[in-house]
């Protein structure tokens, strides 16, 4: 079994972002940058299940600016076994980077594709799923456990009021969610060895995909900010304040 | 400009979050349509025909409608995209799972968590786990776009009754097999249409202190909540979790307890109308937020909340 992961490199989830009035855009300059934490637990399944021996090949793909291959490396640190960085100017929106990554799937088979639920940079929450519209194949959305059959997959999922178990039809798209597994740390042998592992480049205007956005962005502003910072000294008086100041009691 | 809202229910009403989209469908444009899918649904659709901004119901009864699973709920969206401009859900689980899948094959984006709508073709949803506001503007005459529920009022119930149309489109890709879904939670509201809703941190110290916060809850008919530290040290389930990486929600009343207040869960609550934080560290970031900050060991002042509770009950 081959398993495709795709990464995707964004600002720190540690690092409080700050937007630029200037530009109009969340000021990147000088930020520390990172794996999308949903893709590296998407990762470190791919790498569980290649050791209890149910794969091949773990092959991490990426798209954007030449940095990007810093991102793929980390997850060739961890264990996957090669990398194809596709190298965009910007990261594109999900659409195209699922048609992008159906492309790359086209070429060369996969029977799995794991990605996180969503990057904590742009939060849209959709390329699995238009990856798995793309290949005509199943979807799981989600998923906090996996299990691998012979022709299928079963996967508990992460749903509004608990968990639902599915069963897919292989090849099957797999998005992450928080807590399917706690990725390792790359250990100093691993990342000596990463630097040896393959990256393949691949130019998107090779793949014919027309690389122009449908959704643009015209404007991102600082949120309304939440005034706060009231106390109260007690109990008696929060209860009197909830039920005759703000009436919510 | 016509519009089709995807619901969600539960046979007999339509969810609250359905409601909600139906209030951003109708800002966006007229007619608002809406779907109700699923197997013995007819009184959700009586629901959705009497519900305020509504035009037409479109009833598909079906028995592998019954999970909302993705991929046979998606062919049917698409098949009935051909006749609409607009397709609306909230961004619930379902909603996330579905429309994306229906966008790619219409060849458009879809516009995630929208929390305003300025024209027909521009909206506003957070980025960033709502530390930063973006307005996107869209290109494409198709639109498929998901809505933040705390963003956008209930839809009120309607005097006149729309129009309910039977559709059967039977196509089953065949991908994905249900096999079980276990709900938890019991009596208490859901936490994201719950209107209050108390929350225990990692200061809660185990699963077994979350009682405290319980008899509360049910004093306030609130629901119970988590902050992400609670959920991964075990004290709760999954699904209690408030945060950028769980629920996104906003309670006329939030009360916070023994939770700091770490950048993602602030993003899950912070549009909450009155935010209450008990909290012993009184540097922790919650009290920037909070309405009504009290500096207090958690384990005296619940229980004393709780009698004060019980004490205006009576």
């Amino acid at each position: 079994m081959k398993i495709l992961v795709p990464v995707k490199r964004v600002v720190d989830y540690n690092v409080k972002i700050r937007v630029d009035k200037e530009t109009n855009a969340v000021d990147l300059n000088n930020v520390k940058m990172s794996i999308n934490p949903f893709d590296e637990i998407a990762v470190e399944e791919a790498i569980r299940i290649k050791e209890g021996g149910k794969c091949d090949e773990i092959v991490v793909v990426s798209l954007g600016p030449e940095q990007s291959k810093e991102t793929i490396r980390n997850a060739l640190a961890m264990g996957a076994d090669r990398g194809i960085h596709v190298k965009t100017e910007h990261s594109p929106e999900p659409l195209l980077v699922a048609k992008v990554l159906a492309k790359i799937i086209e070429k060369e088979s996969f029977d799995l594709i794991i990605l996180g639920k969503q990057s904590i940079d742009d939060d849209c929450n959709q390329t699995g799923q238009m990856l798995s519209a793309l290949l005509d194949c199943s979807i799981g959305t989600y998923a906090s456990k996996i299990e691998i059959e012979n022709d299928s997959f079963v996967v508990t999922r992460e749903i509004d009021g608990g968990l639902q178990t599915i069963k897919l039809a292989k090849p099957a798209v797999l998005t992450t969610d928080l807590r399917l597994n706690e990725p390792r740390y790359a250990s100093l042998p691993n990342i000596m060895k990463a630097k040896q592992k393959t990256i393949d480049e691949v130019d998107p205007a090779d793949l014919q995909i027309e690389m122009q956005p449908k959704v643009v962005t015209k404007k991102v502003e600082e949120p309304p900010a939440r005034i706060g910072g009231g106390k109260v000294d007690s109990i008696e008086d929060l209860v009197d304040k909830l039920k005759n100041v703000s009436g919510v009691i | 400009m016509s519009i089709l809202v995807l619901a969600e229910h539960n046979n007999e009403i339509l969810k609250e979050a359905t409601k909600k989209a139906i209030t951003a469908a109708s800002k966006i444009g007229d007619p608002v349509h809406v779907l109700v899918a699923g197997t013995d649904c007819a009184n959700a659709a009586n629901d959705a025909a009497s519900t305020e901004g509504v035009e037409k119901v479109l009833h598909a009864e079906n028995s592998q409608y019954k999970n909302m699973l993705s991929e046979p709920i998606s062919e049917l969206l698409i098949d009935l995209m051909s006749e609409y401009d607009y397709l609306v859900s909230a961004a619930t689980t379902n909603g996330k799972n579905i429309l994306p899948r229906v966008a790619a094959k219409l060849d458009v984006s879809q516009i995630s968590e929208i929390i305003s709508v300025i024209n027909g073709k521009t909206f506003q949803r957070p980025i960033y786990a709502g530390n930063a506001i973006a307005t996107v503007e869209s290109s494409t005459d198709k639109n498929v776009i998901t809505i933040r529920t705390t963003a956008f009022e209930t839809a009120k119930e309607s005097k006149s009754t729309a129009e309910i149309s039977s559709i059967g489109i039977e196509k089953n890709p065949g991908l994905s097999e249900f096999i079980e879904e276990k709900v938890s939670g019991g009596e208490r509201p859901e936490l994201t249409s719950a209107g209050t809703i108390v929350s225990g941190g990692r200061g809660m110290q185990s699963g077994d202190n979350f009682k405290l916060l319980e008899s509360v809850a049910d004093k306030l008919g609130a629901a119970v909540g988590a902050s992400r530290a609670a959920v991964d040290a075990g004290f709760v389930p999954n699904e209690y979790q408030v945060g950028q990486t769980g629920k996104v929600v906003a309670p006329e009343l939030y009360i916070a307890v023994g939770i700091s207040g770490a950048i993602q869960h602030l993003a899950g609550m912070k549009d909450s109308k009155v935010i209450v934080a008990i909290n012993k560290d009184d540097e922790a970031p919650i009290f920037e937020v909070a309405d009504y900050g009290l500096v207090a060991d958690l384990f005296d002042a619940v229980p004393d909340l709780d009698k004060e509770l019980e004490k205006i009950q009576k």
